[in-house]
């Protein structure tokens, strides 16, 4: 039975670090290739040698594929391509091509130049690998080679962010990366055809939570900020560069725009003007009201939001402020809450996930008193909202993707172990499919039971379907005569006269004769009538024949009558057949082994 | 070519049209074919290939066929048919068979046996799918001949095993078109069995093609079946189970139809039994079938989910417990066993199994619950409309909102629930879709009392820019109750920001607390004193009467005070002053109040007021007894009579500003009676006896008069809505009055004889026309100027002018007063401009030569159809005026017979020296059935200057503004 093969080598049973490889119909993909930044060592990324442990990447993996550019799902591409080697196809959206290079010099810069590592990938090799990227586009069925083919679906998420479809010959599987079926300001909601893969491999980030509807959720948000403002106070909101911040940063805008606020809205740091950039660019790739007004203004051409200076921070009067990072460990986004967070008509608004020790993590857990570096504490004053806006999937989310592709098995990964647990207990029962949870470097094997297919001659088909009846019913099985050909690695069914003449052969009929022994006192034709008489009346719906030679034919069986050379009253009855009508003709012989009824005349 | 063929056609036009003559038609037209269709027919035989051949047919095509001769043409195409080897060519032959066979007055029933002929050699699966469409024409032509049809669905049953799919599919649209309906007709007559068993067959045929191998097949038996309920064929309820099967079909046009055949079903068999599969528990079928479609709303086509999202809404007779599920996302569990295991399971909820995402860390895992009672999808009604509300397209928001507001209506418990949700849409990115909503709210707002914490919200939109979402939201704020006399104050104070912010909202805003102020008069009493700033002790200042805020809150205590008799006790001494000057400014937000000392003063107003409806009734007496009264008048020429005219119309303006219910009546009379006071006047001039040279100053007046009724009859005609057609005669009767009247007197001034001939037939030609206008209000016209004339008819026709102008002038004099039947319903179009204010004293400036924008804002009452009529006249001080037509789009319905008009007219000019006056007013165009004819006009009014600058076919119906303007000259 053929197989697929899944293994993640990060995100199992995990967040963070994805990367997956699939075994299908003999071909191996890599999906994703991701970092940790929980890990400043070795386990940042994925281990590689757990693929091959000498010789090059190139010669086992058929082809990577990257869903978008979060760095936990591209940041070891450049280590995995130029430092381990690899040559082959690297396939991602246009988006995440244009955007990912970006973060990865971002990334780079701040490793090696800030935190002095070596040994880490150079800007060249950033370069280098962006080169082996060939771009996808939505819905467009690409070949890898000549069985391996891949297509891209809309994820929402990020922008540029994809779900793949994966597949070879007939066997399947979808990989989802991260996705999000609710829209937002800025994206829309994932999007999968009923293309029934053998294994959905899904994120599960959110597999215990069903969010609140969006709707609330974003007039909370304008709620807070708005009331913050209008109280003179200054609203800092972490965010990460990319992502979220657009969202967040339209739906401020849209509301400044409608309600005619005039408070300053600022974001700090210039990689996301590189990105605004991009965001402007790939408009057919976010939501309707976006793709639909870009022709009068681009929504991405802010006007209200102005790029931030670190001396507005001290300014006076309202404003509200988008720094980097999201968690508030460091950069921008700590040097503005240390100087806000003494005042309590300031906010701070957490959009999104904090990790364990972050001091965003510590805000949200109520601690009003933290210490910082130097023994100095800092009284937390200010109010602090957490408000989600991660554009991960939730568990109905989840659901209604299952419902949208109908997979055979269902595999989760991207998402802590007992959340998955408890998802994978609701699918099992929901929707009678197997689940799967590996953790990392642990194989799940599925057996699939793919449907072969066989090119059939038009003239079989004709012929077998004027025998059934007009219409093929593709709800039942029906069986057919012909002779199956396997040559050169493809299938042909065709009938079995030209399957001779293609090969060359004779043909040669196959003949059962029998002899049955029957004691009947008439002669020879009262025997054969009687014989012809009794078939009629057993064997109705044939055409049983009376040929004027002696003979009687049912179907095409003949029968023939003899009198035994010793004893007239035995009369020997002489059945023939051929191969095709074994059925009728054995159970002929045995109907006449049993005698005729004594009551025919 | 084509202009060949047309040629030959029109040739064989003439012939046919005399052949009818003869006999029975359908056989001669058989007779005529070779000679009458010829041209067709040489076309055909001349083509030497298929390709031409088609070309012929493509042209021929392109031209019209008359009735008479559709059939020689479809015989020859027949004939053709038969002949021609190419199948696009015999495709092209059957579609014009279709064509042909729509033609008006021709009836196909001759063609239905060859067309059933063509069926049955035909090998090409296009050409059967074709021909069975013109089947389907010709039987759609034929609806009243079941023979046919019979034989029509026998084809169609005989087809139905095609292999192709579009011959299936068109066997289908031919059984749901034509299948067997009547069956409870004949169900007397012959045994109910057979017409049972017929229609029977037909849906159980039809059903058996929902599980065809295409789905275009699928999706048209489907639509096949919709046809049937549409043609009033009860559909059976086995249908239900197939049409939810393919709920789930791969292809969504399946989908979208089958929760069309779902809803269907629901609204049939609303209460029959269905069992929940995997259950042993049943559930009413229209619960079921909510369900199942409310689980179309995720459905991953936006065009299913449109059509889910609408579907859903008129379903109003599922159980309130599946309605609310609609709005609960997370309550997951499997709600169709019982009410035991709902609230079970929302308990289980409530402890947290899921986190809703808003709280920090909620979402850690806790002890492992019992999974079985919980259940993610299966129940599909949970949250439908939380992601209908959520979805990508906006359309599909739209279709929610609306579903909601249907739902809602019927359901006040249902309508407190989805509040909050449509709250929530108040914030939406598409504006379309937050004013939806907000209208939706207003809708159910009758429902529902707002709470503090969701008036918040509602208030929080007063802030947006767009001035549509504001005013809707005054619009809704003037239906909404409130619970606490804190949220009176929020309203307040919310309402005046927003005055502050745009103040331009000014009157919508008054309006709002208006209403505000009268439906919660306990809730405002005790905020009086803080409102108007009184104090117990010390005096406070007075505020600023001109303050628009300080006029808010005045409308509010005002209106409030209305019903609530203690609260005048509060007011301060100048509250009572602002309240005399508000009275009398702003009356329509200012309710009379019955004030404490100041009694005698409004006597007037508080009778008024008290005595309600009996006053409207009085009131109508009153002028039912005036028009009786004026009836009494016979000769225009009695003594008194002009007075007796006078006062009435004095005493209708007086009534129509008194009650504004019988406004238009009452205008509408006192208008038709200044026109008879004028006719009569001018008929009793003494010029008639003068010589003609004499009288020429006299004359001025009477053409005056005479002019100044024609105006009058049109603002009659066209400013007042729901007259009736005997009152459009009568005032028709009036014109024609003061036209003869005009002839006479331009025969007395004028000796030109051709001009005065030319008029004089003009003027019959119109009597004339008033009889083809009135033929049935004739009878009511005796002894009237018009019958009169009529009765002279043919003498007048015959007559010279001058004879006919002496007749006129006898006639005229005799006629007595027409007497006006007051009219049930009648409302006088009127405008309000709103902005300019024309209170400015700066002037707009700018550049001469270039154009400046004015903004316009004006209301319409009682106008029908203002998009074609309205139009906004600027009139220069040089007397130059400009006529601008705004776009349709700038006016907007915010009430039933009532339209806003905001738009910008541009202005432009040479440079003047000193700012100026240009004067914007409304006009109302209209478009006379005769129209005043120019050279009657312009004759008769000879050397005088028109007294109003009245726009050709308008009348001016709104207060002039006035607005100063500068334009400079440009600096170099």
């Amino acid at each position: 039975m053929p197989e697929i093969k899944v293994t993640p080598l990060g995100a199992g049973q995990d967040v963070g670090r994805s990367c997956i490889l699939v075994s299908i119909g003999g071909k191996n993909i890599m999906l994703d290739c991701g970092m940790h930044m929980g890990y400043n060592d070795d386990r940042r990324f994925p281990d590689f040698s757990y693929i091959v442990q000498n010789s090059r990447l190139t010669d086992f993996l058929d082809c990577v594929i990257i869903s978008h550019f979060h760095l936990d799902h591209c940041g070891a591409l450049p280590y995995m391509s130029e430092m381990v080697g690899y040559d082959g196809p690297i396939y991602m959206t246009h988006p995440t091509k244009a955007i990912c290079p970006i973060l990865l010099e971002d990334f780079r810069k701040i490793t090696v130049d800030k935190k002095g590592e070596t040994n880490f990938f150079t800007s060249q090799m950033i370069k280098d690998c962006m080169k082996k990227v060939i771009p996808l586009n939505l819905h467009q069925t690409v070949q890898v080679d000549d069985e391996l083919e891949i297509k891209a679906y809309y994820a929402g998420h990020v922008l540029g962010a994809a779900m793949v479809h994966i597949k070879v010959g007939s066997e399947s599987v979808v990989y989802t990366g991260d996705y999000n079926m609710t829209p937002d300001r800025h994206l829309g909601a994932a999007w999968i055809d009923k293309c029934r893969p053998d294994i959905l491999i899904s994120e599960s980030t959110y597999a215990t939570t069903i969010r609140d509807s969006k709707r609330c959720r974003e007039r909370d948000f304008l709620k807070k900020v708005h009331e913050s403002i209008e109280r003179g106070g200054k609203v800092l909101i972490p965010v990460f560069a990319l992502g979220r911040a657009q969202e967040l940063c339209i739906l401020l805008e849209t509301f400044w725009e409608r309600m005619n606020l005039k408070a300053p809205i600022y974001f700090s740091t210039g990689l996301t003007e590189k990105a605004n950039h991009y965001y402007k660019l790939f408009i057919t790739w976010t939501n309707q009201k976006i793709r639909k007004t870009f022709v009068q203004r681009n929504m991405f051409e802010f006007k209200h939001i102005k790029a931030f200076d670190r001396s507005y921070a001290d300014n006076p009067g309202p404003m509200v402020v988008f720094a980097t990072p999201g968690m508030l460990h460091a950069g921008q986004s700590l040097q503005i809450f240390k100087k806000w967070a003494g005042n309590e008509k300031n906010m701070v608004i957490m959009p999104g996930y904090c990790v364990q020790g972050t001091i965003g993590h510590k805000i949200l857990n109520g601690q009003r008193k933290l210490e910082m570096e130097g023994r100095t504490t800092l009284d937390v004053k200010l109010q602090v909202e957490y408000m989600s806006f991660s554009a991960h999937a939730d568990a109905k989310g989840i659901m209604q993707l299952i419902r949208m592709a109908e997979p055979r098995n269902m595999l989760l990964v991207h998402g802590e172990a007992v959340k998955m647990e408890f998802l994978k207990g609701k699918i099992e029962q929901e929707f009678s499919i197997d689940c799967y949870m590996p953790a990392n470097g642990e194989t799940t094997t599925i057996t699939t039971n793919p449907s072969v297919p066989v090119d059939m001659s038009l003239s079989l088909l004709k012929r077998e379907m004027a025998l059934g009846g007009p219409l093929p019913d593709p709800k039942k099985p029906r069986t057919m005569h012909g002779t199956l050909i396997m040559k050169e690695n493809s299938l042909k069914l065709v009938s079995s006269e030209q399957a001779l003449k293609e090969l060359g052969l004779n043909e040669y009929q196959l003949r059962f004769t029998c002899r049955v022994q029957l004691q009947d006192p008439h002669s020879d034709v009262d025997t054969l009538h009687r014989i012809y008489t009794h078939l009629k009346n057993v064997l109705k719906g044939y055409t049983i024949q009376h040929l004027p030679d002696s003979t009687v034919m049912v179907e095409s069986i003949v029968i023939k009558v003899t009198s035994s050379a010793e004893d007239s009253s035995t009369k020997v009855l002489l059945l023939s057949w051929s191969y095709q009508d074994e059925d009728l003709g054995s159970y002929l012989s045995s109907l006449l082994k049993k005698g005729l009824p004594s009551g025919l005349c | 070519m084509a202009a060949h063929l047309k040629k030959r056609v029109y040739e064989e036009f003439s012939k046919v049209v005399q052949i009818p003559h003869e006999e029975a038609p359908a056989k001669k037209l058989r007779l005529s074919k070779p000679s009458k269709s010829a041209a067709l027919h040489v076309d055909l035989c001349k083509a030497t290939n298929s390709t031409e051949a088609l070309q012929y047919l493509l042209q021929f095509a392109r031209k019209p066929v008359e009735a008479e001769s559709v059939e020689g043409v479809i015989r020859i195409l027949l004939e053709h048919y038969y002949k021609e080897t190419d199948s696009s060519v015999r495709l092209k032959i059957a579609s014009l068979l279709g064509l042909l066979s729509k033609t008006n007055g021709f009836s196909p029933d001759c063609i239905v046996d060859d067309a059933i002929n063509t069926l049955s050699n035909e090998k090409s699966h296009q050409v059967l799918a074709q021909l069975l469409d013109t089947l389907l024409v010709i039987g759609a032509q034929l609806p009243e001949s079941p023979a046919v049809r019979l034989r029509l669905v026998d084809v169609a049953y005989k087809h139905l095993s095609d292999t192709y799919f579009g011959v299936r599919n068109k066997c289908l649209q031919l059984l749901g078109c034509l299948g067997l309906v009547d069956t409870p007709l004949s169900k007397d007559g012959e045994g109910p069995g057979s017409s049972q068993g017929g229609a029977r067959d037909v849906q159980s045929i039809i059903s058996n093609y929902f599980a065809d191998q295409d789905p275009r097949v699928r999706t048209a038996a489907l639509k096949a079946m919709l046809q049937l309920h549409e043609r009033g064929m009860k559909i059976h309820q086995i249908i239900y189970e197939q049409a939810c099967r393919l709920l789930s079909d791969d292809y969504e046009q399946v989908r979208s139809a089958a929760v069309q055949m779902v809803w269907v079903l629901s609204q049939l068999y609303p209460e029959s039994i269905v069992p929940i599969p995997s259950s042993n528990e049943e559930i009413r079928l229209v619960d079921d079938a909510f369900g199942k479609i409310s689980h179309m709303v995720s459905d991953g086509s936006w065009m299913v989910r449109v059509q889910a999202a609408k579907t859903l809404g008129s379903m109003l007779q599922v159980s309130p417990h599946f309605l609310e599920q609609t709005l609960d996302k997370k309550l997951m569990s499997d709600l169709r066993r019982k009410r035991t295991a709902h609230e079970r399971a929302k308990e289980l909820f409530a402890s947290g199994e899921f986190s809703s995402g808003r709280k920090w860390a909620d979402d850690a895992p806790k002890e492992k619950l019992d999974t079985n009672t919980v259940n993610l999808i299966a129940s599909g009604a949970c949250g439908a409309f939380v992601h209908g509300l959520e979805d990508e397209m906006f359309e599909v928001r739209i279709a929610a909102v609306e579903a909601l507001c249907q739902l809602a209506r019927s359901s006040p418990s249902f309508a407190e629930k989805c509040l909050d949700f449509l709250v929530d849409m108040f914030n939406d990115e598409i504006e379309e879709v937050r004013l939806q909503s907000i209208h939706v709210l207003r809708e159910i707002s009758t429902h529902i009392t707002l709470r503090e914490d969701q008036l918040d919200t509602v208030l929080a939109v007063l802030e947006d820019s767009s001035r549509d979402i504001r005013e809707a939201l005054h619009e809704l704020l003037c239906y909404t109750n409130v619970s606490t006399k804190e949220c009176i104050q929020l309203a307040l104070l919310e309402l005046l920001k927003n005055l502050n912010k745009y103040p331009t909202d000014r009157n919508s805003v008054w309006k709002c607390l208006k209403f505000l102020g009268s439906r919660h008069p306990t809730l405002v009493l005790p905020l009086v004193p803080e409102l108007l700033s009184t104090h117990p002790y010390f005096d406070t200042p007075e505020p600023d009467m001109d303050d628009p805020a300080y006029i808010a809150v005045l409308v509010l205590v005002f209106n409030a005070a209305k019903s609530c008799p203690t609260m005048p006790a509060l007011f301060s001494d100048h509250t009572f002053r602002h309240y005399a000057y508000l009275r009398d400014s702003l009356s329509h937000l200012v309710p009379p109040l019955r004030l404490p000392g100041r009694k005698q003063v409004y006597s007037l107003d508080s009778v008024d007021s008290s005595s309600g409806s009996g006053s409207v009734e009085s009131a109508q007496l009153f002028l039912q007894q005036s028009l009786d009264r004026v009836s009494t008048i016979q000769n225009l020429e009695t003594p008194g009579a002009q007075d007796l005219l006078n006062f009435t119309i004095r005493d209708l303006r007086r009534l129509g500003e008194l009650q504004t219910e019988l406004a238009g009546a009452a205008d509408f009379c006192a208008t038709y009676l200044r026109c008879q006071l004028l006719l009569m006047k001018a008929l009793q001039e003494k010029l008639w006896n003068m010589a003609v040279p004499l009288c020429l100053k006299q004359n001025v007046t009477a053409t005056a008069a005479a002019q100044q009724i024609l105006e009058e009859t049109y603002k009659l005609e066209f400013l007042y809505s729901g007259l009736e057609s005997r009152q459009v005669a009568t005032i028709h009767h009036v014109r024609l009055q003061a036209k003869a009247l005009q002839l006479i007197l331009t025969a007395r001034t004028r000796q030109r004889l051709d001009l005065l001939s030319s008029s004089c037939e003009k003027f019959l030609q119109e009597v004339e026309s008033f009889r083809r206008l009135f033929p049935s209000e004739l009878p009511h016209f005796q002894d009237s100027f018009v019958e009169k004339l009529l009765d002279v008819m043919p003498r007048l026709l015959s007559c010279k002018p001058a004879e006919l102008v002496k007749i006129l002038q006898t006639t005229l004099r005799q006629s007595g007063l027409l007497q006006l039947r007051l009219p049930q319903q009648i409302h006088r179009a009127t405008a309000t401009i709103i902005e300019p204010t024309g209170e400015s004293d700066n002037p707009l400036r700018f550049t001469s030569g270039l154009v400046v924008a004015l903004d316009i804002d004006a209301t319409l009452e009682h106008v029908q159809d203002p998009q074609s009529t309205i139009k906004v006249q600027i009139l220069y001080p040089d007397g130059q005026s400009h006529v601008i037509h705004p776009k349709p789009g700038d006016f907007r319905k915010p009430g039933p017979n009532r339209h806003r008009l905001i738009t910008q007219v541009y202005l432009s000019h040479t440079a003047w020296t000193e700012p100026s006056h240009v004067e914007v007013r409304l006009l109302l165009a209209y478009s006379s059935s005769s129209p005043p004819s120019k050279l009657g006009w312009s004759d008769s009014i000879d050397g005088l200057p028109p007294t109003e600058p009245a726009v050709e076919g308008t009348i001016p119906f709104s207060k002039p503004v006035k607005v100063l303007i500068m334009p400079k000259p440009a600096r170099r």
